[in-house]
């Protein structure tokens, strides 16, 4: 029997098991919602803005295993979620992007919403695809979802004509799929790991970096293994953030421009160092020539051999699927009792006691106004370290990043690579909807929030009960920080002025807001706010911080890791070269 | 160094626009590009002539092969290989020129393969330097109109790309 082209769509869906679709209708894609209105198999998610659509389908696919799937409708809708798109491929987020188009016969005519959508997001997709026959609708959407999951995951757009949604054709959604010109990497060649472990076994400073490569590959009970088997010193990333254990003794916090001392002194020095799927990018190791000025050999495991030796060279490049290279690595491991030099090892880790001593995340709450640092610490405390969180972009995606110890993989949602403000309330959303029971929060600032704040809507119509940790400066933060820093203190255009009341703002949207301007306070509306009474209902926290805080440690542009910013009460650190600089860890007793 | 990148990708709406697309938008160079369909016409060949450091030819060759329409790279450099360009090139030919430009065709083995009573056009294959050398033996103010194909390459011997 033949079906029409938005009615394939929607069975495609189907055999894909999606359960939610983030989207909102208009003219080019009205087949496909006619289509979705006959059908109850998956729920459509009707957000506000179509770049919110595509952060839900993100957030959705960040905090669960699954594809997140968004539906736009033809030229504006389409170019409002290339921002979506740009964000989930910088980060490597599995997702299909279903775009309308107008009808084949306008294409190219300058038609009513007409954008060429495949031309538009070509650089910032893993593929995508115009579906110009009916009779390809099915196996492009299966072969969308097959690139967006297997290898180094991303978005794919497949933009559909409104003629072909309403064309007829048979269905026929094919069991597996096949692309001779697309064949991702699995297993990692065997030499290569033997190499890396006899590395490993001479290595007297190893540490192991851990990107977001080991959480999307599903690898971090292997990370986990490999970390405590041998007893190595660890960071992750800030997409990494929850492939080792936050809270445990092992992990030196996160590296990079507002990684701890403690990690970015071991990145600098360490002798042999393990790179798990992560790309070496500017955020975390700033300068590439400064950063191998200290002699170290680099072990690089990674799916994408274009992520290896772009900005590093490395010694011992891992081609392959980290989960599997790691339980290979782990075998050859066990099988030969490999160790790193135990005198040497000790040594390091006397070191890295020493580092972690004056403890570069220390901050003052005494005076009478929050400190936003504050308010995440007790966030933690709140949610026992179990909630998910997601996080805009600036200062408080930094502190948000630096005291949530996350314990577990894709608990921790930001816009890593693309830095988007705008990210966490929809992120949020779609993490909620995943795991119905869980608790999400959302960490974000007054600026950012006010970027997708109409998603409050959204969270209305569909129960959503994420709480917004609003940290309220009345700044752009980081940019503000910047600007005391390089600027001389001009602070052009980062103040904001004019805020809503954003409780009444909450209130407005039928959700249950707070204020709180008081350190005392923090901790028992949290509590409130987290409580059973509350747990059905959106909460928004208005938290009135301190509007001079600096994030910490932070490495300055052009610097080195080692050359780092240090709070206050780490001044001695930075005035005297520091005792690890070229030195010889061996004499170390 | 220049290189030659030979690239086997699926003949489809919109694969080319993808590989010059990358060359933009991470700032590597486009010498020449050639491309058409092969003896299989679901595929095309395009043969790129870039320059670059030998970790930026690298970094080029990986990305060329993470698009998904990509079948094949292969950098002719990397061994013996065959390179040819043809050129169309008119040039004036009237009093002595004209005696003149038809012996320097014969000398670089061009063809002459239209005439008028004031021009030649002239065809001509070759390596980008027998090309460049015949526009350097020429008397500039001869020359009226240049078309060059961009350079094709292929291995030498038993080397193939193919699928």
């Amino acid at each position: 029997m033949q079906i029409s082209g938005a009615e394939i769509v929607v069975r495609c869906l189907q055999e894909e098991g999606v359960e939610f679709v983030f989207g909102y209708p208009g003219g080019a894609v009205l087949e496909i919602y006619d289509a979705i209105f006959k059908q109850d198999s998956f729920k459509h998610v009707l957000v506000r803005h179509e770049q919110a659509a595509v952060h839900a389908a993100d957030g959705y696919s960040r905090s669960s295993k699954k594809v997140g799937v968004a539906l736009v409708t033809s030229g504006p809708g389409a170019t409002n979620a290339v921002t979506g798109i740009a964000t989930a491929h910088m980060d490597s987020i599995p997702m299909v992007v279903l775009s309308g188009q107008v009808g084949t016969p306008a294409i190219g005519l300058d038609a009513f919403q007409e954008v060429d959508m495949v031309g538009i997001t070509r650089p910032c997709v893993k593929h995508n695809f115009l579906v110009k026959d009916v009779n390809e609708l099915a196996s492009t959407i299966k072969k969308a979802f097959h690139i967006a999951s297997t290898g180094r995951p991303g978005p794919v757009v497949v933009d559909i004509p409104k003629d072909v949604t309403q064309a007829l054709a048979e269905f026929h959604y094919p069991e597996s799929v096949s692309i001779r010109s697309y064949i991702p990497a699995t297993k990692g060649h065997p030499g290569q790991i033997k190499k890396a472990v006899n590395l490993l076994a001479e290595a007297k400073r190893p540490f192991v970096y851990v990107g977001g490569g080991a959480v999307l590959g599903d690898a971090c009970n292997e990370v986990r293994e490999l970390v405590d088997a041998l007893n190595l010193p660890c960071t992750n990333t800030l997409m990494g953030l929850g492939a080792y254990p936050g809270s445990g003794d092992r992990f030196l916090g996160m590296l990079g421009m507002h990684g701890t001392y403690e990690a970015n002194m071991a990145m600098q020095y360490c002798d042999v160092l393990v790179a798990i799927g992560a790309r070496f990018d500017d955020r975390v190791i700033s300068v590439p020539s400064h950063f191998l000025g200290q002699a170290k050999k680099i072990i690089h495991i990674d799916i994408d051999p274009s992520s290896i030796a772009k900005r590093v060279k490395v010694d011992i490049p891992i081609v392959g699927n980290v989960k599997d290279v790691l339980v290979e690595m782990l075998a050859q491991i066990h099988a030969g009792q490999v160790r790193p030099d135990p005198d040497g090892l000790a040594a390091w880790w006397k070191q890295i006691a020493l580092w972690r001593k004056p403890n570069s995340l220390w901050f003052d709450q005494g005076s009478e106004i929050i400190k936003p640092q504050f308010v995440v610490q007790k966030l933690y405390e709140v949610t026992n370290g179990e909630a998910f969180v997601s996080s805009d972009v600036g200062q408080h995606q930094m502190f948000a990043a630096q005291y949530y110890k996350f314990d577990r993989p894709k608990q921790w949602l930001n816009s890593g690579g693309l830095g988007t403000m705008g990210f966490g309330l929809p992120a949020a959303m779609g993490a909620q909807l995943a795991n119905p029971n869980a608790t999400v929060a959302c960490v974000t600032g007054e600026a950012s929030i006010q970027m997708n704040i109409q998603e409050l809507s959204t969270c209305k119509q569909y129960h959503v009960p994420v709480k917004i940790v609003n940290l309220n400066n009345r700044y752009l933060g980081m940019v503000r920080q910047w600007q005391e820093f390089f600027y001389g203190n001009r602070y052009s255009e980062s103040y904001m002025d004019a805020l809503p009341d954003f409780v009444k703002l909450a209130e407005a949207y039928g959700h249950v807001g707070f204020r709180i301007d008081k350190p005392a306070d923090v901790e028992p509306v949290l509590r409130e706010a987290f409580s059973q009474k509350l747990k059905e209902r959106l909460v928004f926290l208005d938290f009135i911080t301190d509007q001079t805080v600096n994030v910490f440690p932070m490495v300055g542009n052009g610097k080195g890791l080692n050359e780092m910013d240090l709070p206050p009460h780490m001044s001695e650190y930075e005035s005297v070269p520091h005792p690890a600089a070229n030195r010889d860890y061996g004499n170390l007793s | 160094m220049r290189h030659i990148l030979s690239i086997l990708i699926e003949n489809e709406a919109g694969a080319l626009s993808r590989v010059v697309g990358l060359f933009s938008a991470r700032g590597y160079n486009i010498d020449s590009l050639t491309v058409s369909t092969t003896e299989d016409p679901t595929l095309s060949r395009m043969t790129i002539v870039t320059h670059g450091s030998d970790d930026v030819v690298e970094q080029i060759t990986k990305q060329l092969n993470k698009l998904i329409e990509v079948v094949k790279v292969i950098d002719l450099n990397e061994s013996e290989h065959i390179e040819r360009e043809m050129m169309l090139i008119k040039v004036r030919a009237t009093g002595k020129d004209r005696e003149e430009m038809k012996r320097m065709a014969e000398i670089f083995r061009g063809r002459i393969i239209d005439v008028t009573e004031k021009t030649y056009t002239v065809e001509l294959t070759g390596t980008n330097d027998k090309l460049n050398a015949f526009i350097e033996a020429l008397d500039r103010t001869v020359i009226l109109e240049t078309v060059r194909t961009g350079a094709s390459g292929i291995g030498r011997g038993e080397r193939i790309l193919k699928i």
